[in-house]
């Protein structure tokens, strides 16, 4: 079972690589430049996958917070914690590839427009998930917590974008449409790329906060022994 | 039906009664609500000129603050006397805790807003169009309390639970923030009822959706 586990993770990795590797080549080498804005434009391949990976891992948060209250399987918690850890990380990165592409494109590093704002929301309201459990009384309690925020946020996150949307909106709308087919072959092997990265530190992750549920079991069993 | 009623009543009456007792909370938010706004009157050096530009806000803001003052107590006084274990003893579904709760925070915020309004109307020269703005503030209390009820019992069981409310409660509800203020700004302008109903939309539907979810997943804040 472990040695199975230990081979896809290799697996993985190894595609993850690769992936990687060919998503450099074709943003910064294949892909033509665009013409109005450049060759700052190529951050747009790297952010947009990031922003899609952010938006994934928050689902993830969402799905296995039911799970979690539903069954009460601490793998479902575990597994969500690990997701909002990477997708806050994640959603930092947007946040700061943003500016960047913004700063020569719209001459601003920020405007409070929809997509922009509601990001921001999004961002504060995760870090949010990840205090309520370094906060809590208890791990369990904590867990809980983290599960009705991990919820909540989520269901807020569509309404957030619709009232922040119909308030200003600058942003350039999704132009997936729009793009030459050399550009959007790009596009695509950045997301997946990042989507098997995101994979496998989500994958790392629970690992390791599985094998510390395990040493802090098998340091309580070895404990309450020595008592008796 | 007509049972829920009565024992959601209940609590409510229990802590209307307390809060008319004491009347700690009531004074100390509604105080702070008015210096919020006499703040921001200097913050902002608001003059005849900007006055319509920043009027909405600096009500929104006041109250959003003594909302989550006010939202802190709602379940830190039953902590504080152990008697949160008292109140998930009753023979009552962990909803209707929910509910009681919500109609005492609720009524608490109306309550605070019908004084502050006419004050804060008054005070920027602003017109009396209270029927519409009434309508606005109903409408997003119960939005920020069904929000508020649910993280007040949540931050009351964490370590710092003063702080804690307001970095979860004010993400959330930027979607009413940004309603009631456009919404606010609509009625003070003298707008039309189509301009701002969009806005009343938005509040409607941000109030339905965290009512319901708010009553499905109480139950998992306060268990034991």
């Amino acid at each position: 079972m472990r040695e199975r586990s230990v081979m896809l993770s290799n697996i993985l990795l190894g595609l993850g690589c690769a992936l990687m590797i060919a998503a450099l080549y074709l943003v910064f080498i294949y892909a033509p430049t665009e013409e109005a804005m450049g060759d700052v434009q190529r951050i747009f391949y790297f952010h947009v996958a990031l922003a899609w990976v952010a938006f994934l891992a928050f689902f993830v948060v969402f799905i296995c917070s039911i799970l979690y209250l539903w069954k009460r399987d601490v793998r479902w918690d575990t597994v969500a914690r690990s997701s909002a850890e990477l997708g806050v990380v994640f959603t930092t990165l947007v946040l700061i590839t943003g500016p960047i592409w913004a700063r020569p494109v719209w001459g601003v590093w920020w405007t409070w427009d929809a997509r922009l704002t509601a990001t921001l929301v999004l961002w504060l309201t995760y870090v949010a998930y990840l205090l309520v459990r370094g906060f809590a009384t208890e791990e369990s309690r904590g867990a809980r917590f983290a599960a009705v925020l991990g919820i909540v946020g989520f269901i807020d996150v569509p309404i957030v974008y619709l009232a922040i949307h119909l308030w200003r909106t600058h942003h350039p709308p999704a132009l997936v449409g729009d793009l030459v087919s050399s550009m959007l072959l790009t596009l695509l092997v950045s997301v997946a790329a990042f989507t098997l990265l995101f994979i496998i530190l989500l994958k790392g992750s629970v690992s390791v906060r599985n094998m510390e549920a395990e040493v802090r079991h098998l340091k309580d069993s070895k404990m309450n022994r020595r008592n008796y | 039906m007509r049972e829920l009623f009565t024992r959601v009543f209940a609590i409510f009456w229990k802590d209307l009664l307390s809060e008319l007792r004491t009347k700690e909370v009531a004074t100390s938010v509604l105080v702070f609500a008015l210096l919020v706004v006499v703040i921001f009157n200097f913050a902002f050096e608001s003059g005849e000129d900007t006055i319509g530009l920043v009027a909405p806000g600096i009500l929104w803001v006041a109250f959003t603050f003594a909302g989550v003052l006010g939202l802190n107590h709602t379940f830190a006084t039953e902590k504080e006397n152990s008697s949160l274990e008292g109140l998930m003893l009753c023979p009552v579904e962990r909803y209707v805790i929910y509910l009681g709760k919500l109609a005492g925070s609720f009524t608490f915020m109306l309550v605070v807003a019908a004084i502050i309004t006419p004050i804060f109307l008054v005070l920027f020269n602003l017109p009396l169009c209270l029927p519409r703005l009434a309508l606005i503030i109903v409408l997003a209390t119960v939005g920020f309390t069904s929000v508020g009820t649910l993280f007040s019992a949540l931050s009351a069981h964490t370590k710092a639970r003063e702080i804690m409310l307001p970095i979860l409660f004010l993400p959330v509800v930027v979607p009413v923030l940004i309603a009631a203020v456009k919404a606010t700004g609509v009625v003070l302008d003298g707008g039309a009822w189509s301009d701002m109903s969009t806005w009343l939309q938005i509040l409607v539907a941000f109030d339905i959706i965290f009512l319901v979810v708010s009553v499905l997943v109480f139950e998992f804040v306060i268990e034991e």
